[in-house]
């Protein structure tokens, strides 16, 4: 725990300061894709040439509409290719409201990258068990560009992907793309089956006993609702992967993204600082606890 | 702020020439901010001549309640800590970050907000100067260091003051913070009035020996010495509350689902009293506005309280809906994860959220309840509900 206290108490060589840090980028909006009902990607490129949106797996960006609002929204673009940042969200609020009505060549703001990131550098040579909950997908999809990348690196690379119906399933050509792949394992399933469905039915977690990988070799990536997270976990710790092998994403409020506003506290960790991916035997003593 | 080594060498200033010391700081450009009275209550605010202070006046504080009262002498810091404290001046509660104007490809930046004033701080008490010290942790210690503290701080003048006297709510000795100031100030303090009214001056940096240099003094004298220590001695002895701190990370991180919570629940109103008095909560949000035309946009950082349902708003709702749920994310957040956090509790023991809280919750008598009930051992792995 006092590591936590030493690291914080470690002054960067560089400083960064928070008159600046709190300015948007500007970026361009080059595509938008409506995904299903509510949700949505965008694309964005940034205007100057001097900004880019260099970002490792599982980190967000901070989305700014002038004079709305702002808010933390996981990347879920290609870590190879920084110039082009996508974000997928839902319209829920105000500012994803408004974002869900963004044209090509709109102008937004940007703030970040920030938090952590899915430790695939130190996953080389396991077995990698992804499992999605609807739009959970969109901060591991980064994972997946990269994983498929570097397929050399990792033994086998599972994909458990529930969302409610299959009309709410978020980049559905690309699953197709990676189901039909050799070197990937991709499950899907759907709490309810609507049109011409012949897949899975049923909860994600149901899919985790039969996945095919081998539990001492393995490590699970997860992101969802984090009801969907806490039986994950105990699904996967029932076939043998613990919480040291376990990782998931978080989802709090937050503000400012610099450690200082308070917003993300989750027990002693300040989510867009420590997380949003937390490596689970780390938070085990406050997730899933009852409004922590 | 740069912090030297306290000169072992005490000296005394007469009351009658304290207005110097208000001169020389107005001279050197601080703005100079100090108790006064407003409203029945003792705030901190500019101030030009000592005579604006509280003279003869003390505070009677208790669980829910604040009052003043006539002292019998002409004391001028003869009272404890009333509902500001020196963050609203250092982290101000309203600051606008930044003002942009809509343009054909996006929006640029014209205008970072006002330059930060210099304050001179008379009046900081021990439990004071060490929240400021927690508030540098958070602002300047991070990966990301606040500008606009960082300036407001490193260019405030600190005149602190031990106090003679502790209230009711005090609870700094439990801390380690007080009632005795420690390092960090530019000048010190201890008001004596048995005899001529004086004050004995402790001196901590160098510009606070330039300040003292410009004004009438002279050395201590054993026997003024012996009575400033008396005096903050004293102080010491009249604690009204006490905080037990060993093993207080643990314990409450042990009874994170403890039925007391609901108890403290029944009373609590939510209503963010003490985050807004107490010295070291420095949570604030961010508001983006836009004026009538849509063609200006300004972001402000405000102050807000964990006490909100907003304030852990998420896409699903809020994470801390019930009030237990709220308490309990203070409490458990100033006394242990501050101290994952920081290193150290992010309480100082000044005891405003218990006078000020409208319903007289009260920190330590809450924390020494829930030790009485210790459940003693880690609780069971979260039921797992389907939402």
């Amino acid at each position: 725990m006092m590591q936590t206290a030493l690291r914080t108490l470690q002054r960067p060589s560089t400083p960064v300061y928070g008159s600046s840090a709190c300015k948007p980028y500007r970026c361009r909006v080059t595509r938008r894709v409506q995904e299903n009902d509510d949700t949505f990607t965008v694309e964005l490129t940034p205007v100057s040439a001097r900004q880019h949106g260099a970002f490792t797996p599982g980190q967000f960006n901070m989305l700014y509409i002038f004079g709305l609002g702002e808010i933390p929204i996981s990347i879920s673009g290609d870590p190879a290719d920084p110039d082009r940042l996508v974000h997928t969200t839902r319209a829920v609020g105000a500012v994803t409201r408004r974002m869900a009505t963004l044209h090509e060549g709109d102008v937004i703001g940007v703030r970040g990258p920030f938090g952590t990131h899915w430790p695939l550098e130190d996953l080389k040579g396991k077995d990698i068990v992804i499992v999605a909950g609807g739009i959970g997908l969109a901060p591991l999809r980064p994972a997946l560009y990269q994983l498929v990348a570097n397929r050399g690196d990792y033994e086998r690379v599972v994909l458990l992907y529930g969302a409610r119906t299959p009309e709410d399933m978020l980049y559905r050509a690309e699953l197709e793309r990676w189901r039909a792949r050799f070197d990937l394992e991709v499950y899907v399933t759907v709490d309810r089956a609507t049109g011409d469905w012949h897949g899975n039915v049923g909860l994600v977690t149901a899919l985790i006993p039969r996945a095919p990988f081998e539990p001492r070799n393995a490590a699970a990536l997860l992101c969802g609702p984090e009801v969907m997270m806490r039986y994950a976990v105990q699904a996967l710790q029932k076939r043998g992967v613990g919480a040291a092998q376990t990782w998931l994403s978080l989802e709090r409020n937050m503000k400012c993204g610099m450690a200082m506003c308070g917003h993300c506290q989750f027990g002693p960790h300040i989510v867009c600082r420590d997380g949003p991916v937390f490596r689970m035997d780390r938070i085990q003593r406050f997730f899933g606890r009852w409004e922590v | 702020m740069t912090e030297h080594e306290p000169h072992d060498r005490l000296y005394v200033l007469d009351r009658t020439d304290l207005q110097q010391l208000f001169d020389a700081l107005r001279t050197r450009g601080y703005t100079v901010i100090a108790p006064q009275i407003e409203n029945n209550v003792i705030i901190y605010g500019a101030v030009d001549r000592v005579e604006e202070l509280p003279i003869g006046w003390t505070d009677v504080q208790a669980g829910g309640s604040y009052r003043l009262a006539r002292r019998g002498d002409d004391a001028l810091f003869g009272y404890t800590v009333g509902p500001h404290s020196w963050k609203r001046f250092l982290s101000p509660p309203l600051r606008m970050l930044w003002r942009a104007r809509k343009t054909a490809d996006g929006f640029e930046f014209i205008d970072d907000g006002s330059p930060p004033p210099r304050y001179a701080l008379v009046g900081v008490r021990a439990c004071e100067l060490a929240a400021i010290q927690r508030l540098d942790d958070i602002y300047t210690r991070g990966a990301v260091i606040d500008d606009d503290y960082q300036a407001r701080r490193g260019a405030a003048f600190i005149v602190a003051v031990n106090c003679g006297q502790a209230g009711a709510t005090c609870f700094c000795a439990s801390l380690g913070t007080g009632p005795s100031v420690g390092p960090g100030y530019d000048l010190a303090l201890t008001e004596l009035m048995e005899g001529e009214h004086r004050f004995v001056v402790a001196v901590g940096s160098e510009r606070g020996a330039e300040v003292l240099a410009e004004l009438p003094h002279r050395a201590a004298s054993e026997g003024e010495i012996e009575l400033a220590e008396a005096i903050v001695a004293q102080a010491a002895s009249q604690m009204g509350r006490t905080l037990e701190t060993a093993g207080l990370q643990e314990l409450l991180y042990r009874n994170v689902e403890h039925p007391y919570w609901d108890a403290v629940a029944e009373r609590c109103l939510t209503c963010g009293n003490c985050t807004l008095v107490c010295p070291t909560c420095f949570c604030f949000t961010i508001e983006d506005t836009t004026d009538l035309t849509g063609q200006i946009a300004e972001r402000w950082r405000r102050t807000d309280s964990c006490f909100s349902t907003a304030f852990s708003f998420i896409s699903s709702g809020s994470i801390r809906t019930s009030a237990k749920a709220r308490y309990r994310q203070w409490l458990t957040h100033k006394l242990a994860g501050w101290q994952d956090q920081f290193g150290n509790i992010g309480c100082v023991g000044c005891g405003r959220c218990i006078t000020w809280c409208p319903v007289g919750i009260d920190l330590t008598a809450e924390v020494a309840a829930l030790r009485a009930e210790d459940v003693g051992q880690p609780p069971a792995e979260p039921i797992l509900e389907m939402a």
